[in-house]
């Protein structure tokens, strides 16, 4: 029951803390214990003789993300005012979407029975899934799919190598001594310096971003892809993903989870426009808003897994992809439809980006995702 | 707390005023929180929203050092932590190899010879845990989201600890532990173990009555009517989709520029000439040609009232 917030100044502390927490974990918010007595010493600070102090007590200590804030917002206006209107709009990234399951996601039983499949089709790789390698993802039954998920997870994606500016050890001469290492070692000949060490410039992985499409008309192959893309964020370092259609979604913490099904199945809840319409233009837009000028594209190898069709404004496309363009490394789209015969990039958003794209590659199969991780690496 | 203790989140909001910081109720409430919790305070936020301005004012407030460690690529041990002065150290072996004394006292002798204190050089981290003086330092470790991952775990080991051991010497443990402040403008991800250490707060752009207020506690020589006709002009500036919207930093730039032309009143002129404090990309500066100046100054003025 909902009181106000003076009553609640007689009550035990502790009850009201632990309630408002497990509200929000109920709305999918991610409380760990420690945040949770942070909060408890917070309010032991600030009283709770006022809104703004539990509210702001709250916020620095159980909130670490500024996604989570609507979800914040809207657990704290139940809890401590018991206002339950309008759920949809203010948690829009919580709302839970149901997945049509068509790639073998389904209850426990399916899942574990699924992976025990994927153990053995590991062994007949040289027989069907010689098969598999060439097929269009679109012509896979869901089995084909699941033994398709397996062979995904052993697809390194290694990404472009750049200067780091951490030097390491050398066992060659070169411009940066070692004093460290030096010092150590002339200790050895009574200081005298005899043995001069060296340091050279070491090697580091650029950032991945994927941009993934999951509108409509990527259906037969989005679902596939982003098990790709699943595997390649638990793969590697440094990898972001994000889901475009009509609206923006990140979705790397989802797929960070090292349990395919699992991270799979929180991303898809995540997502809230599978399979709806296309405005590639506008979210390449809020993308570069809200992440790619801040960095996160920036000297970045970006993948755009679609097959750009785009109902928007192909001007918007053009400038948006412009603007990538200036920040990143490097564009590879990737068209799961390049590989139809006779395919020529008509669909207007494909048109309007193709200038501005450093490799087109199919997507459309293993073989070519491989060739994918191929070109990557280059 | 010895010697800043506020006993609310209003005495840290008008403790920073003084100064010329005009903190939002929630950013006050965080620093309250974090002073009286020790526990470090993560402020994420675009650029230019003041995030190390927090550090900086609070060393004044609390009349103490500020130590910056200003993060970046490959940012190390050697220049986090300590890293030795080789320099010295190898003058020092010459020297007692030159007068004989080096084959006398032998490696172990030598080796113990150079590893002492004052051969280490303190880097930031080391400063802050190891500085005697009666009042904690301001520790502001800036823009992390530029080091790579690995500083942060180990970063995660000495907020938790505040201590720092040096192989060859022993261990340095804070007194009273440092106020530290860490700063993010979220071009990647940082850690949930590290903020959660931490008591976190976003940074948003000011509102445009806190806007107008940091200006005319920033620029004292621009009036009021002025000030406003700025922060309009900037808050529009700000849906542009610029490439890098201006931040509060840009704001207070922008209004010394006009200030210095003698400008009383926005207008298309004065604007134009003023456009490089304000959008820092030649693109950026197109855009805003492109959407209109005129329009611009004409809304900056209605809304300015």
């Amino acid at each position: 029951m909902p009181v106000s917030v003076n009553e609640k100044a007689a009550e035990v502390p502790e009850r009201l803390t632990v309630g408002f927490i497990s509200l929000l974990r109920s709305l999918g918010l991610q409380v760990p214990i420690g945040s949770a007595i942070v909060f408890q010493q917070a309010l032991g600070k600030v009283g709770i003789g006022k809104r703004e102090s539990v509210y702001w007590a709250g916020r620095s200590t159980l909130i670490t993300d500024p996604e989570d804030l609507p979800v914040y917002e809207y657990g704290f206006r139940v809890f401590w005012e018991g206002i339950t209107d309008a759920l949809e709009e203010r948690i829009p990234s919580y709302q839970r979407v149901a997945l049509v399951t068509d790639d073998g996601i389904g209850t426990e039983e399916e899942l574990s029975e699924a992976s025990n499949e994927g153990r053995d089709v590991i062994n007949l790789r040289y027989s069907p899934s010689e098969v598999l390698w060439e097929k269009d993802f679109g012509l896979y039954t869901s089995e084909e799919l699941n033994e398709a998920y397996e062979l995904m997870k052993r697809m390194t994606l290694l990404g472009g190598i750049r200067q780091s500016r951490r030097k390491i050890s050398s066992k060659k001469k070169s411009q940066y001594p070692d004093l460290r290492r030096t010092i150590k070692s002339s200790l050895r000949t009574d200081g005298e310096p005899i043995r001069q060490r060296f340091l050279e410039v070491g090697e580091r992985q650029r950032r991945v971003v994927f941009l993934l499409d999951v509108s409509g008309s990527m259906e037969a192959y989005s679902r596939a892809l982003l098990r790709f893309v699943q595997a390649a964020v638990v793969g590697r370092r440094q990898v972001e993903a994000f889901t475009l259609g009509t609206r923006l979604t990140r979705i790397t913490r989802e797929l960070s989870s090292r349990n395919l099904d699992q991270a799979v199945s929180a991303s898809s809840n995540a997502v809230q426009d599978w399979s709806g319409g296309t405005q590639l233009g506008e979210t390449l837009r809020s993308f570069n808003i809200e992440w790619g000028q801040r960095g996160v594209a920036r000297g970045a190898t970006v993948i755009i897994l679609s097959d750009g069709w785009d109902r928007g404004d192909a001007s918007v496309m053009s400038e948006q992809m412009h603007r990538l363009k200036k920040v990143s490394y490097k564009i590879i789209w990737v068209n799961p439809l390049k590989a139809s015969p006779g395919y020529e990039p008509l669909a207007q958003g494909m048109a309007a980006a193709l200038p501005y794209i450093d490799q087109f590659v199919e997507g459309h199969s293993l073989n070519s995702l491989e060739d994918l991780a191929y070109v990557l690496s280059e | 707390m010895s010697f800043i203790a506020p006993n609310n989140p209003s005495d840290v909001n008008q403790g920073l005023a003084k100064l010329g910081y005009l903190a939002s109720e929630g950013l006050s409430s965080s620093i309250f929180l974090s002073l009286s919790l020790q526990r470090p305070l993560f402020l994420e936020g675009d650029p230019g929203v003041g995030k190390t301005e927090v550090a900086k004012t609070l060393a004044k407030w609390a009349d103490t050092d500020l130590i910056r460690l200003q993060c970046y690529e490959g940012l190390d041990a050697s220049q986090a932590l300590y890293e030795w002065d080789y320099t010295k150290q190898l003058l020092h072996l010459r020297a007692a190899e030159a007068t004989g004394r080096a084959s006398k006292v032998g490696e172990q002798g030598l080796e113990e010879e150079i590893y002492q204190e004052r051969f280490l050089v303190k880097r930031p981290l080391l400063q802050a845990i190891s500085q005697f003086s009666q009042n904690p330092p301001v520790l502001l470790i800036d823009e992390i989201d530029r080091a790579d991952d690995e500083f942060e775990a180990f970063l995660l080991e000495i907020l938790s600890e505040f201590s720092i051991t040096i192989p060859e010497i022993g261990t340095f443990t804070a007194e009273v532990p440092p106020i530290v402040i860490i700063t993010s403008n979220r071009t990647r991800d940082v850690h949930d173990a590290l903020k959660r250490r931490c008591l976190y707060h976003w940074v948003e752009h000011p509102e445009f009555d806190r806007e107008v207020a940091i200006i005319r506690a920033r620029v004292p020589e621009v009036t009021e009517a002025f000030a406003k006709q700025v922060a309009a002009a900037v808050e529009q500036v700000r849906t542009l989709d610029l490439y890098k919207p201006p931040g509060i930093a840009e704001s207070i730039d922008w209004a010394v520029a006009l200030g210095r032309l003698g400008s009383m009143s926005l207008n298309e002129e004065t604007v134009l000439s003023t456009l490089g404090a304000l959008v820092k990309y030649r693109e950026d500066q197109n855009r805003l040609q492109e959407h209109g100046i005129t329009d611009l100054v004409e809304k900056a003025l209605a809304r300015a009232g």
